[in-house]
């Protein structure tokens, strides 16, 4: 009896050391993105971590962020999406033949659009799933008809502006519902205007926000940490968690004490940030989220376990095409414009992406968070370096060498393991 | 020189979380046959891969001596350049080349890089003579039975010069009679002057060929026997910890009503639709009841089952399934889960685990809904539920988050099994549910059947190991080149019964071929 419960804290002690081992992958991803973000804060003497450059950076990466969340579902699934720069395009095109040729309600035209993603995305899953031609193939196909497709559409003119809603996917920002609050008072100019840069005065909305959202993470945690131990399961250890909780609360209420202190959140991120808790929950969580990481570990244990491994595929490049086509909607609106060239190039930025982020090439591994990460890592670099005045040139080396050795040292590192 | 060919001294080897060899020490006599025993996970096998450099010098502590020279080895090609080489549990021969490329995979018959096929050829038929295998050079590797491919990775092995030969578990997925085949071959090599190493947990095996015999327990040597003076029963106590009474535990079978019902089952090959596998075959199995499907291997039992269970296997499936009386749908794995079937497959690495990931989400795989709410996993459920199968079948391992690539092979079986345990089945299909698996656990998991048995649950259950059937089962079918050659009661059956139906169905069998 007594040998018995011996045994078993000790199992659980191990238990809760495996999974303090699982996640210091992302909390390295995490604390590999804070570096870079510091290097950069100080190369640009200071200009990263400006209000505006931080928002600037959201809004710069929100398609790629929004698309590797669907890459990261294909990913794992043991497939490839080489389609959906192209799709982007192709989509955003659409989007502006729909609103500005025939004057399409925004918000109908929207949907319409990712609707319109969802089924391109399903009809090569279909090919992937059912008629098994594997899947770099087909996106590969893919890329190459809707990139056509856009030239089509477009026929070689750019089409824009869009109507000034649909312009505030990316361009609005939240209102302030509870008004700003002038904590100094910022110096007026000749006009008796308020110079820009000066006072302190911030987006309450985006302030109060902040809040909520920390104390709900902080309710979470406590609460699943409660349901362990209620279950007899030794959580980690409280040091390390209240630490852990504190880290992550003090890094949530900076940024959006940098974005209180602009124009508040911008609309996008609110975007971003639903899709984000809805692609962990899914992953973590659900049982289709589950399925998909089993068929990539072993697609065919999955089919003997019952899984329809056919209609999942055929599901997760659904979901990934209506995401591109989310995102092509979110860049259209950011340049106003439909162009012939949106899109090009966009998939291997979001595949790199989620490779940085930790996902395996062979499928069956990979969390959101690494991908959301590993787009942000990427996000950040492109930034610093665009204004520490690196040549472009230079910039696809560098960045090209990141996810080299982003890859190689995580594999050093689970061998060691 | 002493006549040890091989000592390892104090060999400690740990993984994260798991002290998996602690303070070994194995001697080897020249030109003598010595068997390792040892429960799954006690680290039968981590020891030789520590002994063929597998795992490479440092990452363990102790000393290899080999013929007399302390050996420090960096990786498997410095071994295999003094002898040593090993075939390990589960085989490493690409299936899309053919047996004469992977006979000389990494050690290519070839000058200036350039490979001479002629010279290739010439030695692997010489090599395929001395191991007795009577195929092509160029057949391609998927097109032969394993226990030729257990061949070809002697073959392989004798290629590359062995002084030293490791077997890790040869038998395992053999039939009886390669088995025989494949000791008299050791026994042979014996006679010219080779040391071979060998895992088993077939006592009978090891009784037959072994000169001394090494038990490891826990990670420890526990003793070297000879072969002379120790019983079966012996080696089961110092293995196990103590005396185990019985191989097979008491059975009090109440039975019930037929449960399951296969009827007229038709299959043809996948590849090659007009060769008919399945040949109306007619089977049932009653509440409550184990039933044994015996034959040869490649007698079409694997893919009777895998048929049946979501027609997993082959095209032109003809015949009716029916549980509790009344037809249904098995013609995919969902439909057949869902209708109360289970099939443990008896290839836990291809068809049976999610190698990547650990055994928590491994045992739940194939009923999720059973710890979950509207596709929502409540994450407590699922870990009560790991952990109480892991209990259950007795799984060896640091906690439910190993992950199960790691697993010793006889743990990754229980983790199959557990998986399908928790499905919670009406009817349980076992493909060889013991391959692989130590005394002890086999003990456990016949106990686990019979517990099922009396909660009135159908078991079918495909064996090539006889004793096992006759053991453990009610009621025996042997089939036979996909035909029902036989039916009868444990109680009446023996091992020659079953092999007597199997020749008279062969007999039979040809008279049908010529008479078409
Ligand atoms: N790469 C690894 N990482 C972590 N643990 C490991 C690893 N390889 C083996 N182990 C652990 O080491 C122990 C010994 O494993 P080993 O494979 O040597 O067992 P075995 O005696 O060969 O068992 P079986 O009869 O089942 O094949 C087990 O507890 C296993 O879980
Ligand atoms: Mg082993």
């Amino acid at each position: 009896m007594t040998t018995d419960t011996a045994k078993q804290v000790s199992a659980a002690r191990a238990s809760s050391r495996d999974a303090i081992t699982a996640n210091l992958r992302e909390y390295g991803l995490i604390i590999a993105l804070i570096a870079i973000m510091l290097f950069f804060q100080y190369m640009t003497n200071g200009v990263l971590f400006r209000p505006v450059n931080l928002t600037n950076i959201v809004l710069q990466n929100s398609y790629i962020v929004v698309m590797a969340l669907g890459m990261l579902l294909v990913i794992v699934a043991g497939h490839i999406d080489l389609s959906v720069g192209s799709v982007a395009g192709f989509i955003g095109a659409a989007a502006a033949v729909l609103m500005v040729d025939y004057g399409f309600n925004p918000f109908i035209a929207a949907l319409l659009c990712i609707a319109l993603g969802a089924v391109i995305g399903g009809v090569q899953g279909y090919f992937v799933a059912y008629m098994k031609i594997p899947s770099f193939i087909v996106t590969l196909a893919g890329m190459l008809v809707f990139k056509g497709l856009l030239l089509w559409l477009l026929g070689g003119r750019s089409l824009g502006p869009f109507p000034v809603e649909f312009q505030m996917l990316s361009a609005g920002f939240i209102p302030d519902f509870i008004g700003p609050w002038t904590i100094v008072e910022p110096a007026l100019n000749a006009n008796g205007r308020p110079n820009p840069g000066t006072g302190i005065v911030l987006h309450a909305t985006t302030l109060i926000i902040g809040l909520i959202i920390v104390a709900l993470m902080l309710y979470f945690a406590l609460q699943s940490r409660r349901n362990r131990e209620s279950h007899g399961y030794e959580a980690e250890p409280f040091g390390f968690f209240a630490l852990k909780n504190a880290v992550i609360a003090i890094i949530v209420l900076f940024l959006m004490y940098k974005f209180a202190s602009y124009k508040g959140l911008p609309n996008v991120l609110i975007v971003m940030g639903v899709l984000i808790a809805g692609f962990v929950f899914l992953t973590k969580r659900m049982t289709f989220g589950r399925r998909i990481y089993a068929m990539g570990g072993n697609i065919k244990a999955a089919s003997l376990s019952g899984i329809m491994t056919e209609r999942l595929t055929f599901y997760v490049f659904s979901i990934m095409g209506a995401l591109a086509g989310l995102a092509g909607l979110i860049y259209a609106a950011r340049l106003n414009q439909a162009t012939p060239k949106a899109g090009v190039g966009m998939e291997l930025d979001v595949i790199a992406a989620v490779f940085v982020g930790g996902a395996s090439a062979m499928g069956g591994i990979g969390e959101v968070a690494g991908a959301v990460i590993g787009a942000f890592i990427m996000g950040v670099m492109n930034n610093g370096m665009g204004i520490m005045g690196i040549n472009i040139d230079w910039q696809q080396v560098i960045k090209g060498l990141v996810l080299l050795g982003a890859v190689a040292f995580d594999l050093y590192n689970k061998k060691k393991a | 020189m002493s006549d040890n060919i091989l000592e390892m001294r104090g060999i400690t080897k740990v993984f994260p979380g798991v002290k998996a060899l602690e303070n070994v020490n194995l001697k080897v006599k020249r030109g003598e046959i010595h068997a390792i025993c040892g429960e799954n996970g006690a680290g039968k096998s981590t020891l030789m891969k520590v002994l063929s450099g597998v795992y490479p010098y440092g990452s363990y502590d102790g000393e290899i001596h080999y013929e007399g020279k302390e050996c420090r080895f960096t990786g498997i090609h410095d071994s295999e350049k003094l002898g040593i080489v090993i075939i390990h549990q589960e085989l490493a021969l690409v299936p899309m080349l053919s047996i004469a490329e992977n006979m000389f995979l990494g050690n290519e018959q070839a000058k200036g890089g350039i490979i001479s096929w002629g010279k290739t050829r010439r030695r692997a038929r010489e090599l395929l003579q001395k191991v007795g295998l009577r195929e092509d050079p160029d057949t391609l590797i998927t097109n032969i039975g394993t226990g030729k491919q257990q061949l070809v990775e002697i073959a392989k092995a004798l290629a590359k010069d062995v002084k030293l030969l490791i077997l890790d578990e040869p038998t395992a997925s053999l039939s009886e009679k390669d088995s025989q085949a494949l000791l008299d071959l050791l026994l042979e090599f014996k006679t010219q002057g080779m040391t071979s190493i060998m895992i088993s947990h077939k006592l009978n095996e090891i009784k037959r060929i072994a000169d001394q015999i090494t038990v490891i327990r826990d990670g420890q040597s526990i003793e070297t026997m000879d072969r002379e003076h120790v019983t079966e029963d012996r080696i089961v106590t110092s293995m196990v910890g103590r005396a185990l009474e019985n191989r097979y535990p008491h059975r009090s079978p109440k039975i019930g009503e037929t449960m399951f019902e296969l009827r007229n089952w038709s299959v043809h090959h996948p590849l090659h639709p007009e060769r008919q596998v399945i040949k109306n075959v007619n089977l049932n199995v009653r509440k409550g009841e184990v039933v044994g499907i015996a034959g040869l291997m490649g007698a079409g039992r694997t893919e009777l089952a895998m048929s049946v269970f979501g027609k997993s296997y082959g095209v032109n499936i003809s015949g009716e399934v029916l549980l509790h009386g009344k037809k249904v749908d098995t013609s995919t794995v969902g439909k057949a889960v869902k209708a109360g079937l289970a099939y443990a497959t008896e290839d836990r690495k291809i068809y049976g685990l999610n190698l990547i990931d650990h055994i928590k989400h491994n045992v739940t795989v194939a009923n999720l809904s059973g710890v979950s709410n509207n596709g929502v996993i409540d994450d407590m459920r699922e870990l009560k539920v790991a952990n109480e199968y892991r209990a259950k079948t007795n799984i060896r391992s640091s906690s439910v988050y190993q992950i199960t690539g790691n697993l010793s092979g006889g743990n990754q079986q229980k983790v199959v099994l557990s998986k399908w345990l928790f499905a919670d089945p009406d009817v349980l299909i076992l493909d060889e549910p013991t391959r692989g698996i130590d005394v002890g656990a086999k003990y456990e998991i016949y106990t686990i059947i019979n517990k099922l048995a009396a909660d009135g649950k159908a078991i079918l259950m495909i064996s090539s190991e006889m004793p096992e059937l006759l053991g453990i089962c009610d009621r025996i079918y042997v089939l036979n080149e996909g035909r029902i050659v036989g039916e009868m009661n444990a109680a009446d059956a023996s091992q020659e019964k079953i092999m007597r139906a199997i020749v008279r169905g062969e007999a039979r069998g040809e008279q049908l071929e010529a008479a078409q």
